[in-house]
């Protein structure tokens, strides 16, 4: 018995592979298993090959897997184009109505079963998705019942004549590869799991959820590959709690709208990518000019311009930093994991307040939309702070042509925060440079003292910052370490499992708090290191260099660096640290 | 309650004498008092120009944003906290160039908002050059052989974009100017109101005398009804769009936020941030 495998299901896009996989996944999760699910798409709904990789484990995964066992295949060109990935003696089962063939020569096993005849059999060519779920099935050794919650559950509502028949059309699927395999023992049956069920969802959900549960009342964004999910959600539970939604006219309208909400009281965020971003750099240093809180989500993907709008990237890292004009007081967090999307979100509106500045939360496409099951998020972690918001503050009436110091020079940087409609608070908000009452003032002195004053406000932040490194340090002195940030992690935590079967020392740090940098946590996990590799998904090494120009060592540094649009895959990170990176050796 | 002089801050505005910006701060301070509004409710949203900085000089929350984004920032505090009485202002070039997306958008979203365009039909902070509103032919600095373009004509557009309160004023005239406002803020949705502020500096064409001598009043024009928008667009259409007072008004439809789904009495702003444990393991369910 085997503790994981790997299955994948293809074909044109707008045929229904999505809910192929969601269903086969939901099957699986209900039996206990850990699953990631990574989806390849590309910009058009219908047409265009697509297709659904699921990886199933006995234990947590974070990543995908290197090569596939089972390829589900809806017409040729899924052969075709997935067929490299194949184990070598994997397993195909494929539509029988398209005549589908494999390389010669290979030690795939090729079920030619007749998904589409099987459905048209039992009234609709629409259930060929659930022969195939049950052909796959049958290759696992599953019993075909254990899908019956499943199918209930997803076609109940359409009465129980189609759940009765989309459960005839699993077992047909399983019976037809029964039958071919000649009761031969499956070699792909998956060890028991632990039968919980646990929830399954996207790192946007995750990211959603913590903005809900965070207090965020109002969202304002336009539609972007893949941020749109954000913003669906909120459309979907904000009225729930008296928020809104307003899709905008471009996201400057967005960001602004975002802004003129915080100002007045409100949790408000947006949501985009790249594009969106660039076009909402402007704003973003309205916000650090009127210390006005923000939270702007980037959901990173290939770029440049258009770039590759639907595949991985991570690397807006730099423009997040220094996108703005002017400086600014800024903060940039990472989460590392779906988990760490749903608690930073709540945090990122936290930091917004307490600092009364921007925050970007930098995901990227794979963390965002990778479906992954997850143990659990812990209700009692969520905490709301808003740092010196007055709401309700007993002023003192201002006399005539008097403002309140909404920007008094402190210690801290932070300055006392009211909102507009405030009995005697009144004070001004400009992105001209201003005093302490907001009134403009260009005088070389007050420029001086604001400025330092707005940069002071972070000073602390990579002290205070909960776990700005999330960080696994098995050794003293390592032979290596390895940094990333984002969606890196699964990938990278694989290939120190292999690497440490070869008997090599590594630790590993996974940046959360991009900026301000966390320096003083960074630099002696470095300087402990005998080399240092940084695994990013971009061409210019940008995280690299951030970690160069903070902490120094720069010829300790190396990079593993990818930006063809896939997701690292454990392996190639192992191969490339063989061939070209590791110096090996223990001296 | 507040006077005209509780809306006043002392601040001395950097406009040029005789600018007509001076009037139109005026207005709003003025329409305000007679409102029976207190400084304390009234926020003021600006764009960037001469005119943007009129946040800066009537005695309310003022904020003076970036160029163009003034609808965006306004509409955000309305969503906010829709006890506040929202004002938006800013120039031609803001808000009908650089800004235009949003002034459509705002005209069809239609949240409860007063935006004043303080038209001058040219650049006044960047020292002169054409604007959407400048007529074709007008010459400029960077208009040197004169303006090719057409000007935007931004009430009959207003009318085809499903506005529901549609004015056009003139800054040497305060008493209308302060009607039209009052009637502006006091009207249930987005209302736009477009007045012709004559920058004395920059515009040698469309000055006071120009104004006095082409603007016509509708309050002169026999039956005008500003409930008929085939009327006012006729009317528009017959003098060139330079007529002053209340063009149209569609008092039905209601704002934004009457329609949106949850829409509760109490403002935004004080909405409950925490989510108790029930709801959240509910949500937590959806994904199992
Ligand atoms: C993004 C951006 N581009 C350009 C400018 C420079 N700028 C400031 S005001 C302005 C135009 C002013 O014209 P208008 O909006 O009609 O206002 P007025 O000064 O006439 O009142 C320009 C181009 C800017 N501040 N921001
Ligand atoms: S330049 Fe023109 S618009 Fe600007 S303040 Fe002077 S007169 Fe007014
Ligand atoms: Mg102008």
């Amino acid at each position: 018995m085997i503790s994981q495998l790997s299955w994948k299901v293809g074909g044109q896009q707008g045929e229904g592979i999505e809910s192929t996989g969601e269903i086969f996944a939901a099957a699986m999760n209900h039996l206990g298993y850990y699953l990631y699910g990574y989806r390849h798409f590309s910009s058009r709904i219908k047409g265009g090959h697509t297709n659904n990789k699921i990886r199933v484990s006995t234990r947590p995964v974070r990543s995908l897997q290197d090569d596939l066992d089972i390829l589900v295949a809806f017409d040729q060109e899924t052969i075709d184009v997935n067929f490299d990935e194949l184990h070598d003696d994997g397993i195909v089962i494929a539509d029988a109505k398209f005549k589908p063939v494999i390389p010669e020569g290979s030690n795939a096993t090729l079920y030619a079963v007749p998904f589409t005849e099987i459905a048209r059999e039992l009234g609709s060519s629409l259930m060929k998705n659930m022969v195939a779920i049950g052909a796959s099935g049958a290759i696992l050794d599953l019993d075909a019942k254990e899908y019956y919650t499943i199918v209930s559950q997803t076609f109940g509502r359409k009465g129980d004549k189609v759940v009765e028949n989309n459960m005839k059309a699993i077992e047909k699927g399983a019976a037809f590869v029964q039958s071919q395999s000649q009761g031969q023992p499956s070699k792909l049956k998956l060890m028991p799991a632990d039968g919980r069920k646990r929830m399954f969802l996207i790192g946007n959900d995750a990211i959603s959820l913590g903005l809900l549960a965070g207090g965020c009342r109002f969202m304002a964004a336009y539609p972007i590959t893949p941020a749109s999910e954000i913003m669906e959600f909120m459309i979907k539970h904000l009225p729930d709690y008296g928020g809104t939604v307003i899709q905008t006219e471009d996201e400057m309208a967005a960001a602004t709208m975002a802004i003129g909400s915080n100002y007045a009281g409100v949790r408000a965020v947006t949501a985009s990518a790249g594009p969106g971003l660039s076009l909402m750099m402007e704003s973003i240093g309205l916000a650090g000019m009127t210390e006005t809180p923000l939270v702007v989500i980037d959901t990173q993907r290939g770029g440049p311009s258009t770039g590759l709008p639907t595949k991985q990237e991570q690397s807006d890292l730099m423009a997040m930093i220094y996108g703005t004009h002017g400086e600014i007081p800024k903060i940039v967090i990472a989460p590392s994991t779906v988990e760490e999307g749903f608690y930073d979100a709540v945090e990122a509106l936290n930091l917004a307040e307490e600092y009364q500045c921007p925050v970007i939360l930098l995901s990227d496409l794979q963390l965002s939309l990778g479906k992954q099951t997850i143990d659990t998020l812990d209700y009692d972690q969520i905490e709301i702070r808003r740092g010196d918001l007055n709401l309700e503050p007993d002023l003192p009436e201002l006399k005539k042509g008097e403002y309140f110091k909404r920007y008094k020079i402190t210690d801290s940087g932070i300055s006392p925060r009211l909102v507009p409609g405030t009995k005697n608070g009144i004070f001004h908000v400009t992105g001209v440079e201003h005093d302490e009452t907001g009134k403009p003032s260009e005088k070389a002195p007050n420029r001086k003292k604001q400025m330092e004053k707005r940069l002071r406000k972070l000073q602390d932040l990579p002290n205070k910052f909960p776990s700005p490194v999330a960080l696994n340090l098995q050794h003293k002195n390592p032979d290596l370490l390895f940094v990333g940030y984002v969606s890196t992690r699964g990938a990278i935590e694989e290939t120190i499992e292999r690497l440490e079967q070869e008997g090599l020392k590594v630790n590993h740090a996974q940046i959360r708090l991009i900026h301000p940098f966390p320096t003083e946590e960074v630099k002696p996990l470095i300087e402990e290191a005998k080399q240092v590799i940084v695994v990013e998904h971009n061409a210019t090494a940008q995280l690299a260099n951030i970690i160069k120009m903070n902490a120094g060592y720069g010829d300790k540094i190396s990079s593993i660096l990818k930006y063809d649009g896939t997701p690292f895959l454990p392996g190639e990170i192992y191969e490339k640290c063989m061939q070209e990176v590791v110096v090996y050796g223990n001296g | 309650m507040a006077t005209v002089k509780d809306f006043r801050n002392n601040v001395k505005p950097n406009w040029c004498p005789g600018c007509g910006d001076f009037s139109v701060q005026a207005s709003i301070q003025r329409a305000c008092a007679s409102l029976g509004l207190e400084p304390d409710d009234l926020a003021l949203i600006s764009g960037i120009g001469c005119s943007g900085r009129i946040s800066g000089y009537v005695n309310a929350y003022g904020f003076h944003g970036t160029h163009g984004r003034v609808l965006p920032i306004a509409q955000g505090v309305k969503m906010a906290n829709k006890d506040l009485t929202v004002i938006a202002a800013g120039g031609d070039g803001d808000g009908l160039a650089i800004g235009m997306g949003h002034t459509i958008h705002a005209i069809r979203r239609n949240i409860d908002i007063t935006y004043i365009i303080m038209d001058n039909q040219i650049y006044g902070l960047t020292k002169g050059q054409t604007s959407p509103r400048s007529e074709s032919g007008f010459v400029t600095k960077s208009t040197p052989e004169g303006s090719i373009e057409p000007s935007v004509n931004l009430m009959e557009m207003a009318l085809s974009s499903g506005a529901t309160f549609v004015a056009q004023s003139f800054s040497s005239d305060i008493k209308d100017l302060t009607s039209i406002i009052e009637q502006g803020v006091k009207h249930k949705g987005f209302s736009l109101i477009n007045v012709f502020s004559p920058c004395v500096t920059y515009n040698k064409v469309n000055t006071y005398d120009w104004f006095k001598e082409n603007l016509v009043k509708l309050s002169s024009i026999e039956d005008y009804d500003p409930s008929d928008r085939g009327m006012a667009m006729k009317t528009l259409m017959e003098h060139d769009s330079l007529v002053t007072g209340l063009i149209y008004q569609d008092t039905v439809r209601k704002s934004y936020q009457e329609m949106v789904k949850g829409y509760k009495e109490e403002p935004l702003k004080d909405a409950e941030l925490n989510m108790d444990r029930e709801k959240f393991n509910e949500l937590v369910q959806q994904f199992i």
